[in-house]
């Protein structure tokens, strides 16, 4: 009997273990930080969302298409980059193609015609932002050169100027963090809900 | 790009680490050698029926290990099947027997491999009550079993290495969870959610819908990262903006995957009474560490392969906001600790770029590798070291007071050789048995040709050696993989575990050698370049066979 209570102990002091640290770190710890971020972050905490006129439209950390209903692209919006998730944000993903996968090849080739013929540019100059799929397929940013690339598009599918268009995106262009820290990049949300507004 | 951003980026990160170290290893070192129980640990001890006081051998030190992980398991998995019940299950469904098990042993062991896609699959019960619990009690372990071995070495003639159930709670409640609330608050300040609200529907500009999902990220992901569990929240992990939003947040992420175990080293010195020898196995983490991210950073800006030419650069699978420096620096960070969160898809990186990946893990991961774990495991590579040293010379091999006689070097060998051993042979058989080859072939790889097979490689390597990423393409969802990774994963969990506390005893019980003038100096460069060396050549001759059928053979120019 001795022996079997020396073999059995551990067990029962793992079991109680867990459930007290399941407690504390499974429900008090979690708990303590979604009042935090409640009541001392609010915005981050739910999502930091973009609202027009009072209307969520969006999160400013979450892409989206703009797309009519079947999936084209609609040239009055600043687009996003290709993304293997079709922004769902309920599903992200990546397309986790290998760099010799022909589907991936050819996939590159559709959208650098797609794009030079939607934008008015040569195939040789798209940035690679545009060819290629974010690692969450909810990238919400694209590369200022590609913002810059689509304002001719997009203001003429508008009537509006192209100057204006422009500043737009000279004011969404963020830089590097602390100036040396990622990419330089533009929210492509943001500066949609600016070209909104632009209009009206 | 410009090469000082990288450079500047990597500074910043040396600096706080360099910051760090002395505080930070000697605040662990006095967690575990303080006599002195807190009055919540107290409270606590009396509650689960431990007597704080009693010291174990390393026998009762393993079965405390395996008890608390086995019965965590089954925790983990009777959780997800349940899961239809449970509150805050955003109505998903119970989770299926395989994948439940892998799950399970997933988190437990520390690896959080993740078979499944979570937003589809799991609801915040099971998230917080299962996965977050484990995050930190399977960080704990790690830690505590790197304590008992440093108690093996200085110790002295003592058939004790402390007691498991003191050492869990103080890397918990002294090291852990503190740095966990910090960190979490400092996430949330850059934009990671933490709430309770499900995936909220949205129009959009256009007239369309887009959804935005919710969920408590942020207490999630600083130990995610902390504990170097690196089971992502969302299915793309810290490439999720609600992860991980910005390019800072990116870095403070590094920081966090690196503190504790590039600190360990100088808790190590400082528990056995000399600090140098903290030096010296820092430099050895920090040089494989720098020379492997050099590696990679520099292959995936060079971006060579069909794709990464055609499209101009290797920015598949990539942020915009991250760019490829601060992708290949998470990404070392990650394969190099036990960590296995990532913040771009490693399948997609150019093939030699993900070769890197990969032996990043097959070093073993004590470059510094995972909290505890890569330092008890670049232990070990010291003490074959030192053995090798010791057959050039002719002498008997000794290290920090200790000699390593027969069974000490046993326990060693059978260290090194139990990883490689569950890598290699779980890759072999799926391809080897005809049934399961058909089924990998169809349902699993993703990507045609090598690059599949490198999918199947990095699966074991990362399941065996508790890393948890992935060449995600792979549907690793099935019955095969996720029976045969859930065994990688237990198996190589278990065994150095079990192999490290034996060894902790034995050393534990002698008494200690005095320094002559033929004791091999541990402290000096010497030492460092030796250590090196071992790391490598192991790896190399292990793995090389099997990095030429895949990554090799699909990156080298024809």
């Amino acid at each position: 009997m001795a022996t079997t209570r020396g073999f059995a102990r551990p067990y029962g002091v793992a079991l109680r273990y867990l459930l007290v640290a399941t407690v504390a770190l499974g429900i008090v710890y979690p708990v303590v930080i979604l009042g935090v971020g409640q009541l001392a972050l609010p915005a981050q905490a739910n999502g930091s969302l973009v609202s027009v006129e009072g209307e969520p439209v969006g999160s400013a950390l979450i892409g989206q298409s703009f797309t009519d209903e079947n999936g084209e692209a609609l040239p009055e919006w600043f687009q996003s980059r290709p993304s293997a998730a079709g922004y769902d944000g309920g599903a992200s993903v990546g397309s986790n193609y290998g760099p010799e996968n022909p589907d991936f090849l050819a996939e590159i080739e559709a959208r650098r015609a797609a794009i030079a013929e939607s934008d008015g540019v040569s195939e040789d100059d798209i940035p690679v932002d545009a060819l290629t799929t974010s690692g969450s397929g909810l990238d919400p940013h694209i590369s200022p050169e590609y913002a810059y690339q689509q304002v001719t598009r997009v203001a003429d599918a508008r009537g509006l100027g192209e100057t204006a268009v422009r500043g737009l995106v000279d004011a969404a262009v963020q830089g590097r963090d602390l100036g040396y820290l990622g990419e330089p990049a533009v929210d492509v949300l943001e500066l949609n809900v600016a070209l909104s507004q632009l209009g009206s | 790009m410009e090469a000082w951003l990288l450079v500047a980026q990597v500074a910043t990160l040396a600096l706080i680490l360099a910051v760090l170290y002395r505080p930070l290893g000697d605040y662990i070192a006095w967690t575990f050698s303080s006599a002195k129980d807190l009055k919540f640990e107290r409270g606590l001890y009396r509650v689960v029926g431990v007597d704080p006081s009693g010291e174990q051998s390393w026998g009762a030190y393993l079965r405390g290990v395996l008890a608390f992980s086995l019965v965590g398991v089954l925790f983990v998995y009777a959780l997800q099947r349940l899961q239809a019940v449970l509150p805050y299950s955003l109505g998903l469904p119970a989770v299926p027997e395989g994948l439940s098990f892998n799950t399970a042993v997933s988190f437990v062991t520390n690896t959080n491999w993740q078979s499944y896609s979570p937003e589809v699959t799991l609801g915040y019960t099971v998230q917080l009550a299962g996965l977050a619990v484990q995050n930190f009690v399977s960080a704990g372990v790690g830690l505590a079993v790197a304590v008992a071995l440093i108690r093996g070495f200085s110790r002295r003639s003592t058939g004790t290495l402390g007691n498991f159930w003191v050492d869990l709670t103080r890397a918990l409640l002294r090291i852990l969870l503190p740095l966990a609330v910090v960190s979490s608050v400092v996430l949330l300040a850059g934009g990671v959610i933490q709430n309770l609200n499900g995936f909220t529907e949205v129009t959009t500009l256009t007239g369309g819908t887009a959804t935005v999902p919710g969920g408590p990220v942020a207490s999630q992901e600083a130990i995610k990262l902390l504990g170097n569990n690196g089971g992502g929240f969302f299915n793309v992990n810290s490439a999720h903006p609600f992860e991980n939003p910005t390019p800072w947040t990116n870095l403070f992420q590094i920081v966090l995957m690196l503190a504790i175990p590039f600190s360990l080293p100088r808790a190590f010195g400082r528990m056995v009474g000399d600090n140098r020898q903290g030096y010296a196995i820092l430099a050895a983490m920090g040089t494989l560490f720098v020379v492997s991210l050099a590696a990679l950073t520099t292959f995936e800006i060079i971006g060579s392969g069909t794709g990464p030419q055609l499209a101009g650069g290797a920015m598949e699978g990539k942020e915009q906001r991250f760019g490829i420096a601060a992708s290949t620096l998470f990404a070392t960070t990650s394969t190099i600790t036990s960590t296995g969160a990532v913040n771009s898809m490693h399948d997609s990186y150019t093939s030699l770029g993900g070769m890197m990946t990969l032996f990043n893990m097959m070093l073993g991961e004590i470059a510094p590798g995972g909290i505890g774990a890569g330092l008890y495991g670049i232990l070990i590579i010291a003490i074959i070291t030192v053995f090798i040293a010791g057959l050039l010379v002719g002498r008997t091999p000794e290290y920090l007071g200790k000699k390593l006689g027969p069974r000490e070097i046993k326990l060693a060998s059978l260290y090194i050789l139990a990883t490689p051993t569950l890598v290699l042979v779980g890759t072999a058989l799926s391809f080897a048995v005809p049934a399961i080859r058909d089924d990998v072939e169809s349902t699993s790889i993703w990507n045609p040709g090598l690059h599949g097979f490198t999918e199947v490689l990095y699966a074991f390597t990362s399941a065996a050696n508790n890393n948890g990423s992935a060449f995600a393409g792979l549907t690793a969802n099935t019955p095969w993989f996720n029976t045969a990774l859930g065994v990688a994963m237990l198996l190589g969990r278990f065994i150095p575990i079990v192999l490290v506390l034996a060894l902790a005893g034995s050393l534990a019980a002698q008494g200690s050698v005095p320094v002559t003038a033929g004791t091999l100096p541990t402290h000096r460069p010497q030492f460092v370049g030796l250590l090196v060396g071992v790391v490598l050549i192991v790896v190399a001759l292990t793995y090389f066979p099997v990095l030429a059928l895949g990554p090799l053979a699909e990156g080298l120019p024809r």
